[in-house]
């Protein structure tokens, strides 16, 4: 059509601002498709972070901080669990299996996590995968063993047999090491997207070793110090542990069982459902996610707004185009469609850039987001929902290119054939 | 004797909630007819060509193009009757600086299939009614490719005469187009606008404030003698 060679010429003609109208755009879009990635991403990955858990337990507080402590590995638990609580409902006849979790302890700011070897076998994420070794063999008899996350392998650098020492406390600059006592690396797990990833694992007799000898919180000095030699010796069963995830023979006792737990007279404890406690979450961090996402709308209203602002601006010193084409027969909606096709190439050609910054942004960024958060960013085709976005878009532009359109319309018919200079 | 091309009696015309502006009781151009019409600035040139452009619609009277009465044809039809039979020349700036040489002759093509029909039947295609006008011209083929706003300004006007002139029209309309040339070049564009409408079977109605210039037309006529409406101001 002529008209669409027209308009491509006269934009050629102003390619300076005509590209930089479609760079504002493009980059508007890519940041808005790149917070809907990310945030559909996020909430994917967070809610595939634990499953197929039907309680986890732990010591009575909310139920936000037990599932962040327990499951995210953030923040701390205000206190244990006595073991034989742990023992009377990990043998309730409805409990297939349960997982007792130490927690308390970290290797440059990676959480350490003590556990038992039910963990490797009933743990699951996502839809319902189990935990797999990249390499080596869970923990064992030894208490000194380390089942490391991918993440933490991948980071610090650390290979099978590799010697780790862990620190007291979770902070990232700990004052107190462990340094008597080190572990042996002895397997690394596969990367999973959890914070499972960002985790040491040892046995729960590891975890009593390293503290076996403290006393008020601090370590014992002089005699009273117990090697790691003789650690091995001793009888390590812990007293405490700070959470249970536990997994039900049938998910209609879930109810029961978490009423019973909640009203163990024993000490007070707290079962909370996993899943509800992640919509919980969720909705407390969906407010800042929903936010992030009006706000790259309104980059992209601004983005089409400069459009607007460039075709407006460009329509005065055009006015003498327009009356050479209305001498040579364009009628006024000749004119006005003219206006439309601009804007809406222009609009077409910012979103189509903007896909492709996005695409290229995302096979760049792909794998230092996915180990540095833990947050995996598909190459995917656009999905339905954002065919709907970019849809909306172009639809914006074509409504705000109506007005420069009419102004035009209204421009020629008062104009004429007589050329304003 | 043929009906003329252009035939205007008793037109009145006024902007809105302004005097009269226009008051001519009539006007003939006959077919074939190089007309000079003198007018200085303030006359109601502007206002009359776009009258006969159709772009505005004559308060009172009528206004025959090729027999045809402008105010009985709708607005659209009025832009489709003006670019089918009209072709226009003005002051400068004439042409599309973003297009060639060879586009911007064709663009009339573009928009009525009437004149593209003609510059085909003559010449082939467009592109060569386009050629060989130009060639017409005096302008050298190296530039046919070249965008518009490369040439000097007589050639500007050259090209925008080939434009006024494809596909045939049957009148051209030329607004002072000569008023930005030297002497010379003036009376060089002049013949070879003069040849081309000749060649063309076009009536030629030139504007301008020139009087130096009307002695080479078939006629001439001021636009103050015929316009009583400024006479009237004027008196």
């Amino acid at each position: 059509m002529y008209l669409l060679r027209l308009a491509l010429a006269s934009l050629n003609n102003r390619r300076f601002t005509a590209l930089l109208t479609v760079f504002a755009i493009a980059l508007s879009v890519c940041l808005l498709l790149a917070v809907e990635r990310v945030r559909n991403e996020t909430r994917a990955s967070f809610a595939s972070t634990i499953s197929g858990t039907d309680l986890v337990v732990g010591a009575r507080s909310g139920s936000v901080n037990l599932l962040l402590y327990s499951v995210f590995r953030i923040g701390n638990a205000t206190n244990n669990i006595r073991w034989d609580s742990y023992q009377r409902f990990a043998e309730h006849p409805r409990v297939a299996w349960a997982i007792p979790i130490s927690l308390g302890d970290s290797h440059r700011g990676y959480r350490v996590m003590g556990t038992n070897t039910a963990y490797f076998e009933h743990y699951r994420y996502g839809r319902k995968q189990p935990l797999q070794l990249a390499e080596g063999r869970a923990f064992e008899s030894d208490p000194f063993e380390v089942v490391l996350g991918a993440e933490v392998a991948s980071a610090l650098g650390y290979k099978l047999d590799d010697s780790i020492v862990l620190a007291h406390g979770v902070a990232r600059v700990s004052l107190v090491q462990h340094d008597d006592k080190p572990f042996r690396v002895v397997g690394v797990l596969q990367r999973t997207g959890t914070p499972v990833d960002r985790t040491l694992h040892i046995s729960l007799a590891g975890m009593e070793a390293l503290h076996v000898d403290w006393q008020n919180g601090m370590p014992a000095r002089g005699a009273g110090r117990v090697d790691a030699e003789q650690a091995r010796a001793l009888d390590l069963q812990p007293q405490q542990i700070t959470a249970v995830l536990l997994g039900l023979n049938s998910k209609i006792a879930t109810f029961t069982l978490q009423r019973e737990i909640n009203q163990y007279r024993g000490e007070p404890l707290l079962a909370i459902l996993p899943g509800v406690a992640l919509q919980e979450l969720w909705s407390l961090m969906g407010t800042a996610e929903k936010a992030l996402f009006v706000v790259s709308l309104f980059v992209v209203l601004t983005g089409l707004i400069g459009m607007l602002t460039a075709i407006l601006t460009s329509l005065n010193e055009r006015r003498r185009e327009m009356a050479i084409l209305r001498s040579v027969g364009a009628r006024p909606w000749h004119i006005a469609a003219l206006l439309i096709i601009e804007a809406f190439g222009l609009a077409l050609a910012g979103t189509l850039l903007g896909l492709a910054l996005l695409y290229i942004g995302i096979a760049i960024a792909q794998s230092p987001l996915q180990s540095l958060y833990g947050l995996y960013l598909p190459l995917a085709w656009p999905s339905a929902y954002e065919w709907g976005l970019l849809g909306a878009i172009l639809l914006a532009a074509l409504l705000m290119g109506s007005v420069p359109a009419w102004r035009a319309y209204r421009q020629s018919l008062a104009d004429g054939l007589s050329i304003r200079l | 004797m043929s009906a003329p091309i252009l035939a205007i009696d008793n037109l009145g015309f006024a902007w809105p909630r302004q005097a009269e502006l226009l008051d001519i009781p009539t006007f003939r151009l006959e077919r074939g007819e190089s007309l000079f019409l003198k007018g200085p600035s303030g006359s109601g040139k502007t206002t009359l060509l776009g009258l006969i452009g159709g772009v505005q619609k004559a308060g009172r009277g009528s206004i025959r193009l090729l027999d045809r009465d402008l105010g009985s044809l709708s607005a659209g039809a009025r832009d489709r009757f003006r670019v089918d039979h009209t072709g226009y020349i003005f002051q400068q700036f004439n042409l599309l600086p973003f297009l060639s040489v060879r586009e911007n002759v064709g663009l009339p093509c573009h928009f009525s299939p009437l004149r593209a029909e003609r510059a085909r039947k003559r010449h082939g295609s467009t592109d060569a009614a386009a050629a060989s006008l130009l060639e017409h011209l005096g302008l050298p083929p190296e530039l046919f490719e070249r965008r518009a706003d490369a040439l000097s300004i007589g050639q500007q006007q050259r090209v925008a005469a080939a434009r006024a002139l494809i596909g045939q029209p049957e009148l051209v309309i030329a607004d002072e187009p000569t008023s930005a040339l030297d002497a010379d070049s003036r009376e060089v564009f002049l013949q070879l606008l003069f040849s081309e409408c000749r060649a063309a079977g076009a009536s030629l109605l030139f504007v301008s404030h020139d009087q130096s210039l009307a002695p080479l037309f078939d006629r001439s006529l001021s636009l103050a003698e015929l316009n009583r409406a400024t006479r009237a101001v004027e008196c």
